[in-house]
């Protein structure tokens, strides 16, 4: 309503914002949070393993240390800047309503970052005083103990993250009372921390497993023992993750019921909740499996064998999020903003005057009979375009078609024009449409002719913005210089 | 009279396209100076290592060239280019504090601007990726590469040359923010970046960088703990990396007095002030004494020239804080008429608002019950609101029509009223029915009784 739109018409908005966030998640859990552990259990058990005479297994500490120069470069890197990727593209996408958290949870960000801070600070530390702490026992015993410090502040930042998450997405809390506490006292907090450590240790365990490959010379003791090793890692997590999965997996549904208030969940989230079961039963079965063959048989591992299971367990991690960003639906901020960026509150006004007239940028403040298709496409970009997309990804056309069973044919205009308004009641994680009936009217017109011409819609980025006559400086002068003179007339009767 | 008549049009044009948004209705969540205050210092800390991580490649490159011919430059690339990569971890993680608080201070502004640039704004999230990523192959391949030089040397380049671009995209977006009255005339990056000002500001960067990297460099090579006679060549000596460090810093501060006035002037007059102008030149003759002091180390004795080196750091602290006041005292001034207009709009707004929350009209998706339906009407009205946009009498629209379910329930009233609880899949060629929850029981035995009712 207040920000120029950005929009990708094919790739879809949301999507942007996902796959930036995945991606952060994966190498956050994978390669930091569980992976930092994983290692410094592997470079003590360097100094275990060595005679005395050494300080430790030069080859093995040899391997620990590049493996952890894989994840220092990717942390400090792709890691790093999809964390940043993830502000960007919120903010790009979703304006208001990160705009919106920002006010509310600006300390719980702040104090966030300076952990964050801290974090990478130690990750350097750990990482760049490796090679000099191999001069003595001493320097040796300090670094790793300095590792397992470096551990538990990855855990910390990891915790606190998910009280971030898990109160944007509390369902109805969020207006009364703002406190961070109600983060942590999130009914999905507690199976989110115990689907979560366990998993980043396994995915972590299997992404080692795959470095021991790169680092190690074929049939040699150290390779062996290294199979072993990570082999021991990830069976000794992988219970942990399967229990924590299950917890989190049961306590999903709860969560979403809160935040829709209907008694089932939508066949939508049916759907990946299905899925999501045999993900859970197919990931932690192949990692499983190429564990125990580790353990038992590491001369028969190839790095072949690996890749698949290493995916795998990234993939389990994946569709996790997915499903939990389905949670929020039909909002963004839970029972304050809708997915479309509407608050809930200003619905009465806009239902009873239209949307148009209240946005800033918009070239059909009224709608006339020539201008009904352009009007429409406002209508669109304003209240669908966050999710929605003309001809890509999610596109509004292939939803209304399959829905319709219409691919073939044109679109019936006056039944989209009757069921947009009521949409809500039989989809409940689609938020109600905010417009008038003339505006339903020249939404469904508008989809109607997406439908014939297969016309595409350009963000702001490209085609830039219209302001809004009702909303540019003259109009908010005049609203200022109302507001004044009531201002001097109250002054005057006192 | 002509001119005047396009000025007022010109003015005219303008104000209509100015848009005077709705600010977020949420109060801020500390004091507004509190804001501007951690955002001004944690800016300039996160500013200070980007100088050091875009000054710091550019001066590895030069040295690595230099080093072709002679080995002590080589030495010195290899020594600068170990400390970019831990800088830009500095640099991006003390970059989320300055970016939370304008978010949170100019969300309107700073929002905008990024999304009438989208496209090369979040392009900066790969480019930087990148540009990190080569700095680490710059830096762990120096010895294996050591017999492809002029490869290498391609690595720092492209690496630098991303270095510079990046700073470009944030300068747009920062200048860009302030000029709501050039929204409507922006169609992406490249219109905004011929905006006034935009080049000088960025040039005014590039040569802090290098100012900035000079005496970072000269603090770095003479570290009591620093072992230079072993890693350099003998045929350097700290006093050669350090005069290098210093003609550096004064060479690019020079410059910046060339630009700075350039800045000044392209600088559009909405923001200017005289408490803008006098912070400004505060900072500026500070630096003149740094550069002064800077001047009398370079030419005096050899063991002199680490005089009063703490003095000039603090000296040239002190300016970098007054210029970056002097960036915010801009920024406030240009926008502070405008946030006043916004702020009374989003007042009004929220009036307009709530009185529509007291008063909601009778929406057009209530149901409404027609009672000369007699029994039926309940259902009827609850068939209207919450079916018939699937449901037609005798013809397909999304589900089946109502005289297909008359033939199936006809004599199982129950069976309808079980089906709409917990609906399913039956047909290939239908999407599933969704279950409307907000139904009761009572409903549906209602909803059942009208729809067996049609004929």
């Amino acid at each position: 309503m207040d920000f120029p739109m950005f929009h990708l018409d094919w790739l879809n908005d949301r999507f942007l914002i996902a796959m930036i966030a995945i991606l952060h998640v994966l190498i956050n859990h994978g390669i930091a949070v569980g992976f930092v552990p994983y290692i410094v259990w592997l470079e003590q058990k360097g100094v275990c393993k060595s005679n005395a005479t050494e300080i430790t297994d030069t080859k093995w500490d040899g391997m620990a240390e590049r493996m952890m120069k894989v994840a220092f470069i990717v942390t400090t890197t792709v890691g790093a800047m999809t964390g940043v990727g993830i502000w960007f593209s919120a903010a790009l996408v979703s304006p208001a309503s990160i705009g919106s958290l920002i006010r509310v949870f600006y300390w719980a960000w702040f104090t966030e970052w300076t952990i964050f801070v801290t974090e990478v600070v130690l990750i350097m530390v750990y990482y760049l005083t490796w090679k000099n702490s191999n001069q003595s026992l001493q320097s040796k015993l300090k670094h790793i103990k300095f590792g397992w410090y470096l551990s538990v502040f990855s855990w910390f930042t990891m915790a606190i993250i998910v009280a971030i998450l898990g109160f944007m997405m509390d369902p109805g809390n969020w207006n009364k009372h703002h406190s961070f506490i109600n983060g942590f006292t999130n009914p999905i907090y507690l199976p989110q921390l115990f689907f979560r450590t366990p998993t980043a240790m396994v995915i972590a365990g299997t992404f080692g497993y795959l470095l021991v490959f790169a680092f190690t010379q074929k049939n040699t003791e150290t390779r062996k023992q290294a199979i072993q090793t990570s082999a021991k890692w990830i069976l000794f997590w992988i219970p942990f993750s399967v229990l924590g999965a299950v917890y989190y997996y049961k306590a999903m549904p709860a969560a979403m019921r809160d935040n829709m208030s209907t008694a089932v969940g939508t066949i939508e989230f049916q759907q990946y909740y299905q899925l999501l079961k045999y993900i859970i039963l197919g990931a932690t079965s192949s990692i499983f499996l190429i564990a125990l063959l580790g353990l038992l048989k590491p001369g028969k591992v190839r790095w072949g064998l690996v890749l698949f299971p290493t995916i795998m367990a990234f993939g389990f991690l994946g569709i996790f999020e997915r499903v939990r960003e389905f949670i929020r639906k039909p909002y963004v901020i839970g029972g304050y903003m809708y997915s479309n960026l509407l608050r809930k509150e200003d619905y009465p006004l806009y239902q009873r005057d239209g949307i148009l007239k209240y946005a800033t940028y918009n070239s059909t403040p009224e709608i006339t009979a020539t201008n009904k298709i352009e009007a429409g496409r406002n209508v669109f970009m304003l209240s669908c375009s966050r999710c929605h997309t003309t001809q890509g990804i999610n596109s509004i056309t292939y939803v209304f078609e399959r829905m319709y069973g219409s691919f073939n044919k044109p679109l019936d205009e006056n039944a989209m024009a009757a069921y947009i308004p009521n949409m809500h009641n039989g989809r409940t994680f689609m938020p109600p449409f905010p417009g008038n009936q003339k505006e339903a009217e020249a939404l469904a017109a508008y989809l109607k002719f997406l439908q014939q011409s297969h016309e595409t819609l350009e963000g702001v980025q490209t085609a830039g913005v219209v302001v809004n006559s009702l909303n540019n400086i003259d109009a908010a002068i005049q609203i200022q210089q109302t507001a004044d003179s009531v201002k001097a007339v109250k002054l005057a009767k006192k | 009279m002509k001119a005047f008549i396009m000025n007022m049009l010109l003015i005219h044009f303008l104000q209509m396209n100015t848009p005077v948004p709705r600010d977020i209705p949420i109060p801020l969540p500390l004091p507004e100076w509190l804001l501007v205050v951690l955002l001004v210092f944690s800016f300039l800390l996160h500013i200070v290592f980007v100088n050091l991580m875009v000054g710091g490649s550019m001066v590895t490159l030069w040295a690595e060239i230099k080093g072709l011919k002679n080995k002590a430059y080589d030495t010195l690339a290899y020594e600068v280019a170990r400390t970019i990569t831990v800088n830009k971890s500095l640099a991006v993680v003390l970059g989320v504090a300055p970016l939370l608080s304008i978010n949170a201070l100019y969300t309107i502004y700073f929002y905008s601007a990024n999304a009438l640039t989208g496209l090369m704004w979040i392009l900066i999230i790969p480019l930087v990726a990148v540009a990190f990523l080569l700095t680490y192959l710059h830096k762990y391949t120096w010895h294996s590469m050591a017999h492809l030089k002029r490869l290498h040397i391609a690595i720092i380049g492209a690496s630098v040359l991303l270095f510079l671009f990046i700073p470009l995209i944030f300068l747009v977006n920062i200048n860009l923010m302030l000029f709501p009255e050039k929204w409507s005339s922006i169609h992406g990056f490249i219109s905004a970046l011929f905006l006034p000002n935009v080049f000088p500001r960025y040039l005014h960067f590039i040569f802090a960088s290098l100012a900035v990297t000079g005496l970072f460099l000269f603090w770095y090579v003479g570290r009591k703990n620093y072992p230079f006679e072993t890693i350099f060549p003998a045929d350097i000596s700290r006093y050669d990396v350090k005069k290098i460090a210093y003609s550096l810093t004064l060479g690019a501060s020079v410059i910046q007095f060339l630009i700075g006035p350039i800045v000044l002037i392209s600088l559009p007059s909405k923001g200017f002030g005289w408490g803008l102008l006098s912070i400004i030149l505060t900072g500026a003759s500070l630096a003149l004494i740094a550069m002064w002091w800077i001047w009398k180390a370079l030419i005096g004795p050899k063991e002199a020239i680490n005089r009063r080196f703490g003095a000039i750091v603090i000296l040239m602290s002190i300016t970098v804080l007054f210029m970056g006041s002097g960036r915010h005292t801009y920024r406030a001034n240009a926008l502070d008429p405008h946030r006043q207009l916004m702020a009374e709009k989003t007042a009004a707004f929220e009036k307009l608002s709530e009185e529509a929350r007291m008063h909601p009209q009778q929406s057009n998706t209530a149901e409404v019950v027609d009672s000369s339906l007699g029994t039926v009407a309940k259902g009827a009205a609850l068939f209207k609101t919450n079916c018939s946009i699937c449901h037609q009498k005798d013809t397909k629209l999304v589900g089946p029509p109502i005289t297909e379910m008359v033939s199936i329930y006809k004599n199982n009233i129950s069976g309808l009223e079980q089906w709409i609880k917990a609906p399913g899949k039956k047909r290939p060629d239908y999407p599933q029915m969704p279950t409307l929850s907000q139904l009761s029981d009572a409903d549906r035995a209602e909803l059942a009784k009208y729809i067996l009712s049609i004929q």
